[in-house]
């Protein structure tokens, strides 16, 4: 039994906004993995909730006639990790949340869900930060688009109105055509566990596979919010696909970070994991774009 | 023989069909539910419980309070009583309390018609407390002028014990000796079974009936009459299926209050349903010790002196109290020799922390891991093989403990040690990676233990057992010991029908306690029911046995001597031949109209032996040194308990022992905040709780001895698994990175600081 | 006012009609309303997997899912794995021979994603299968005869 006030069931998205407007104390459900646990540990409890979990019509991955992903809020974790489209395009964000807690929570989960929660330890998150992702928001004024870095606002904040529901992920063609990405997922466990750290990393190698054309690297818990680094991308873009070269950007990316301690984890061995994680995930990102070291 | 082979569990059918009944699947739906009202602060008084608001809540029946509740002191520990006062054990607790002594401690409770208004209410019952220094680690606690728990215990020292063998001052002065010393320390783990604990109370025919998740129902009985200050007799307590326990459910936990509370609303049917949040912080947990230990050796290995010193956090309250600590003292005693001296000093004490009870291998783990990684540093600080130190030194055959008598009647140590070896390829990997410089690398590590079989001497061993012979020929099988995962039904069915000499499959043994009507056993605890219960079913057996002969013999007319029973028939042995079966004879006793009969039997066993168990294990690691992270590649442990009665029963127990002990070295540990007692990860996200995909295969092998002093040969099996684990892959983890880590768990966050200060990263 | 809604549904095979509190998990609607007792409580947050059930042929913790979104879906529990005279499945069999239970608590989630593994008919390795029932604890058996009873299910069906 979860202590809530009232739960109202939106019918559609813009019934979603209806409800949203006519309860301002209403908080979103999707699938309810984290709305859920709130409730029960009683920070939220007595709440009212809209439910969208039950709108289809958020659910799924398509493309665009411009070669855009677009990928629907409430497509489960599992969905995502086995959708075609996926795999062909952006493989590495279904191996992403294929590491997010275990498969029972895979089904349930949201990729809409995952984001907008704010939490920076997502698994979804820094994958999505590290392509360049557009957040499709829909509300009383229409549809408005957002690029993922503005969308995280703070610690759980991001930039929802209360009106407002994430409608869509967006991928561009331009972020995803010819890179290859891998994810690291740090944690204390095997399964069933958050991420320590988390590091998404991509790459786009010339034709001779000799040089960084473009490097993208996204950090979850290396900050409040998932995070680029762009010390890190600058430092080996347009350089050799060398060791070497690969060594200062891992280095570059502890400008930029600032995670902090916790008893979770130390902000000293945050920094451990940031250096090793970014090394470590752009060799694979070489390996997978067929480069040689 | 069915003992020594491997048949289906006896209620495996029920668990795979979901029909095997667990106390919450029993209670029924109008039952009113209890939150309890737990303490925010780690040490204090409570001054005032606001309860206004919590009684507005609609649905709320009825709020209890410290300020309310009586004040009959009673002890928690599943210890069999004890006539004696002075080994009675500590009864320090109060069904609510307004001196609290830890964060989580219980203040108040409500009773209400749902779980929502309960917990609702719960929550806004408002205490106040006037706060008291507090303290959280052991050795701070016994300084003077720390903050004191309880009056009665002078800088918070619940016990002190200790022994000293030979004269150590003395002994150390021999010259040319080498010592080796250091701090071992372990951390407070919880039970995490995965039934949390559960109860619910009424009263009917004039007692309080309590059905719970418990491992001890007759001991339960006992402190709930405690506790409420009324007549044993008057509580009935009830034991379904459970979900586990693993020495959590050996205490009373929230029995004696679940009964008071249904006192307190007309003795209606009332339901505490602990979450796991709280299964963590407010029930039991792991006592974490730290341990010094020296050891005094000579340059070919001998060991001439040796001495441990214990400081075990008992948390809050007393609960198994002492227990823990001074088994690992005595484990530390007998499983190497000193040819001069060996002295222990060991101290209980008592901080503002989670209560520390039972928990598998009851401060063995703890004081082995201390042990197993003292003697591999011994066996580096002396350039002297792992393996040929330990041999030199350790517990010989014919060695026997004058307290307990238990002799080490086979050379089991030496026969396991040789099977483990055998499996991880020691010798072959202990070569190759010696000297590795890479970032990755591996090792491996080994740990023997010693652990011996319940509790006699220290406490009364006894159990009972109850056989019922039906007209066609099976028989009900009761005893007041209890299933609680492990497979005791299992394995007590098979005893009986070997004993008997009847199909297994007509045994039928009643799983449920039920302290009205089981026959007396003090339950699951000290892996001591296999070997205890196995004598009062055997002595019950061959009592009913001799009943059904006797029968048989007025029957018959032929000599009781020369009748025996055999896979259910009644044979004449000189002839051989079968006479009747047992069904025939028993339906013939029952419904005779000359002498009618209705054969049963009843027996009490009261044990005065036990005996070793012993056992080693040995593992495969490799270490990421930048990530901090080890990774287990390998796991045998082969144990020596004596003869296995269903070897793959046998085998799946010493699995979860595994697991556990996997978890031990590896990744569990309860976090409390220093700052104010609060515990930080109390859930199974936080609490890294092993998954499938953190083990490696789990090998299982065993020496089989028959035990000389068993009714079927067997031993411990139940605690052991759970032992060598952690300091084997400790030491697998120095052989690799030369660090040796002497805290657990080996996780990331200890890694990274040991790695940091021995200059690898 | 109790807030409350119809959830038509089909459970283990059944179509049903109940009326449930908007309040309640899945977990609440199958033990209270359907005695359905396999579906344990172990932690109510999705972390131990003791409450898994089969939603339209996916895995989830029934805990975690509130009762009215069940409305029109299929769900099964272990219940439904015996057959109409009482025979055990496959799996459930495997479990007793492989001595895959011990306490049998967290038995019933576990069968039920194996459940929807052995319905994929794909074979899996060994570590794939560590990775699909890793949303489950289990303190009593170390996984291990857990993994070994799917694995020989897995390949008794696809004919290995």
């Amino acid at each position: 039994m979860y202590d809530m006030k009232a739960l109202y069931e939106a019918t559609s998205v813009e019934n979603a906004v209806e409800l949203l407007l006519e309860h301002p104390q209403a908080k979103i459900i999707a699938g309810g993995s984290d709305v859920l646990i709130q409730m029960r540990e009683g920070r939220l409890a007595g709440i009212e909730l809209v439910s969208i979990y039950k709108l289809d019509e958020l659910r799924g991955v398509s493309m665009d006639e411009d070669g855009t992903l677009r990928i629907l809020p409430l497509t489960s974790f599992s969905h995502i990790t086995k959708h075609p489209l996926i795999n062909e395009h952006i493989k590495v964000l279904g191996e992403a949340v294929d590491k997010v807690g275990g498969p029972q929570i895979r089904n349930i989960g949201t990729i809409g869900g995952n984001t907008c929660n704010g939490v920076t330890s997502a698994d979804s998150a820094s994958t999505l930060h590290a392509w360049d992702a557009i957040m499709e928001i829909t509300g009383q004024n229409g549809v408005r688009q957002l690029p993922i870095k503005d969308f995280y606002v703070g610690p759980g904040r991001v930039a929802l109105a209360h009106d407002e529901l994430l409608t869509a992920i967006l991928i561009r063609k331009e972020s995803y055509q010819g890179y290859r990405g891998h994810y690291i997922k740090y944690a204390m466990r095997n399964a069933m566990d958050i991420a320590t750290t988390g590091c998404s990393v991509n790459c786009k190698l010339s034709a001779d596979k000799k040089t960084f054309e473009d490097v993208r690297i996204a950090y979850g818990v290396a900050g409040p919010v998932p995070m680029r680094t762009p010390s890190a991308e600058a430092a080996v873009k347009g350089k050799a696909v060398s060791m070497e070269n690969i060594e200062a950007f891992a280095k570059a990316a502890l400008l930029d970070v600032n995670p902090r301690t916790s008893w979770r984890a130390s902000r000293e061995f945050r920094l451990q994991l940031v250096e090793e994680l970014a090394k470590r995930a752009l060799i694979e990102c070489v390996n997978l774009s067929g480069g040689v070291l | 023989m069915i003992v020594g082979k491997s048949i289906k569990r006896v209620d495996a059918f029920d668990k795979v069909t979901g029909r095997a009944l667990y106390t919450d699947d029993m209670a029924d739906k109008s039952a009113l539910i209890v939150k309890i009202v737990h303490s925010t602060v780690a040490h204090g008084i409570v001054k005032a419980v606001d309860i206004s608001e919590a009684e507005k809540v609609d649905g709320v029946v009825k709020i209890v309070t410290c300020f309310d509740v009586p004040k009959y002191k009673f002890p928690t520990a599943g210890h069999p009583w004890s006539t004696d006062p002075h080994h009675q054990d500590v009864a320090d607790r109060l069904l609510l309390t307004d001196h609290v002594r830890f964060y989580g401690d219980d203040v108040a409770a409500v009773v209400a018609t749902d779980e929502i208004a309960a917990t609702k209410a719960a929550r806004s019952i408002k205490v106040t407390y006037e706060e008291l220094p507090f303290v959280l680690d052991p050795l701070e606690s016994l300084k003077d002028g720390a903050p004191q728990l309880f009056e009665d215990y002078p800088n918070n020292i619940l016990a002190h014990t200790g022994y000293e063998d030979g004269n150590y001052e003395e002994a150390i002065k021999e010259p040319g000796l080498i010592k080796i010393e250091d701090w071992y320390e372990t951390p407070i783990v919880q039970h995490c079974h995965i039934e949390n604990h559960i109860c619910y109370a009424k009263e009917e025919n004039g007692k309080i009936v309590v059905v719970s998740s418990t491992q001890i129902p007759h001991i339960v009985r006992r402190v709930i009459g405690q506790a409420l200050g009324i007549p044993w007799g008057r509580v009935r307590v009830i034991k379904p299926y459970i979900g586990g326990g693993f020495g959590n459910k050996q205490d009373a936990l929230y029995e004696p209050l679940c009964a008071y509370l249904s006192t307190q609303v007309g003795g209606r049917l009332v339901k505490l349903d602990v979450s796991r949040e709280e299964t963590f912080v407010s029930n039991r947990v792991r006592h974490a010790i730290k341990f010094h230990l020296t050891t005094y050796a000579r340059k070919d290995g001998t060991f001439v002196a040796r001495r441990m010193e214990g400081f075990s956090n008992q948390g809050a309250y007393t609960s198994h109290g002492h227990g823990i600590v001074a088994k690992g003292s005595t484990g530390f005693r007998q499983l190497y020799q000193s040819s001069g001296a060996t002295k222990a000093d060991v101290y209980t004490v008592f901080t503002n922390t989670p209560v520390a009870g039972a928990m598998r291998g009851y401060g063995i783990p703890q004081a082995m891991f201390a042990l197993e990684s003292h003697i591999e540093d011994c066996a580096k600080a002396l350039n002297i093989d792992p393996l040929e130190l330990r041999r030199k030194n350790m517990m010989p055959v014919g060695f026997v403990d004058g307290f307990s008598k238990n002799e080490n009647y086979f050379d089991s140590l030496n026969q396991v040690i040789e099977k483990g070896k055998e499996y991880i390829d020691w010798d072959r990997k202990q070569k190759e990676y010696q000297n590795q410089s890479g970032l990755i690398r591996r090792g491996v590590g080994m740990s023997i233990f010693w652990y011996n079989t319940a509790v006699w001497p220290i406490s009364l061993e006894s159990s009972s057992c109850r056989m019922v012979l039906n007209q066609d020929g099976s028989i009900q099988l009761q005893l007041g010991e209890t299933e609680i995962g492990q497979g005791a039904d299992t394995v007590f069915s098979q005893m009986a029908a070997e004993t008997l000499g009847i199909p297994v499959e007509n045994v039928y043994i009643i799983s449920t306690q039920d302290t009205d009507l089981s026959p007396y056993g003090t339950g699951a605890y000290a892996s001591r029911q296999t070997y205890i219960g196995g004598f009062a079913i055997k002595q019950t057996a061959m009592l009913l046995k001799d009943r059904i002969l006797e029968y048989t013999h007025y029957l018959c007319r032929m000599q009781k001597y020369d009748l025996d029973i055999k896979g259910g028939n009644i044979v004449h042995l000189t002839t051989g031949r079968t006479l009747m079966s047992l069904e025939e004879l028993a339906t013939t006793a029952l419904y005779s109209l000359e002498r009618s009969e209705h054969i049963t039997a009843e027996s009490t066993y009261q044990c005065k032996s036990n005996a070793f168990s012993l056992g080693c294990a040995f593992a495969e690691v490799e270490v990421d040194i930048p990530l901090c992270k080890v990774k287990l590649l390998n796991l045998i442990n082969v144990h020596d308990c004596g003869q296995l009665i269903n070897p793959q029963l046998a085998e799946a127990q010493v699995h979860g022992g595994m697991s556990m002990a996997i978890g031990f070295g590896l990744s569990e540990q309860l976090l409390i905040d220093p700052k104010n007692g609060r515990p930080l990860n109390n859930n199974l996200l936080d609490y890294k709780l092993s998954t499938t995909m953190d083990h490696p295969h789990l090998e299982a092998q065993f020496v089989e001895n028959y035990e000389p002093t068993s009714a079927y040969g067997t031993k411990a099996l139940g605690e052991p698994p759970a032992v060598p684990g952690a300091p084997a892959i400790r030491n697998a983890v120095l052989m690799a990175t030369g660090v040796a880590v002497n805290k657990l768990p080996l996780n990331p966050h200890n890694l990274f600081a040991r790695f940091k200060e021995e200059g690898l990263l | 006012m109790m807030q409350t809604q119809l959830v038509k549904c089909t459970i283990n095979g059944k179509y049903t009609e109940t009326i449930v509190d908007v309040r309640a998990s899945l977990t609440d609607m199958l033990r209270n309303d359907y005695r359905l007792t396999s579906v344990k409580k172990g932690c109510e947050v999705g972390e131990c997997g003791a409450c898994n059930v089969l939603i339209d042929g996916e895995c989830f913790n029934s805990c975690i899912y509130l009762a009215v979104w069940a409305d029109g879906k299929n769900i099964r529990t272990l219940e439904s794995l015996l057959g109409p005279n009482g025979e055990l499945s496959d799996i459930q069999q495997a479990f007793i021979d492989e001595a895959a239970v011990q306490c049998g608590f967290c038995t019933p989630g576990f069968i039920m994603s194996a459940v929807e593994i052995l319905e994929s008919g794909k074979l899996y390795s060994r570590d794939e299968l560590r990775k699909l029932l890793s949303g489950h604890l289990c303190r009593c058996t170390g996984y291990e005869n857990i993994l070994n009873a799917v694995e020989k299910t897995m390949k008794k069906r696809l004919g290995k």
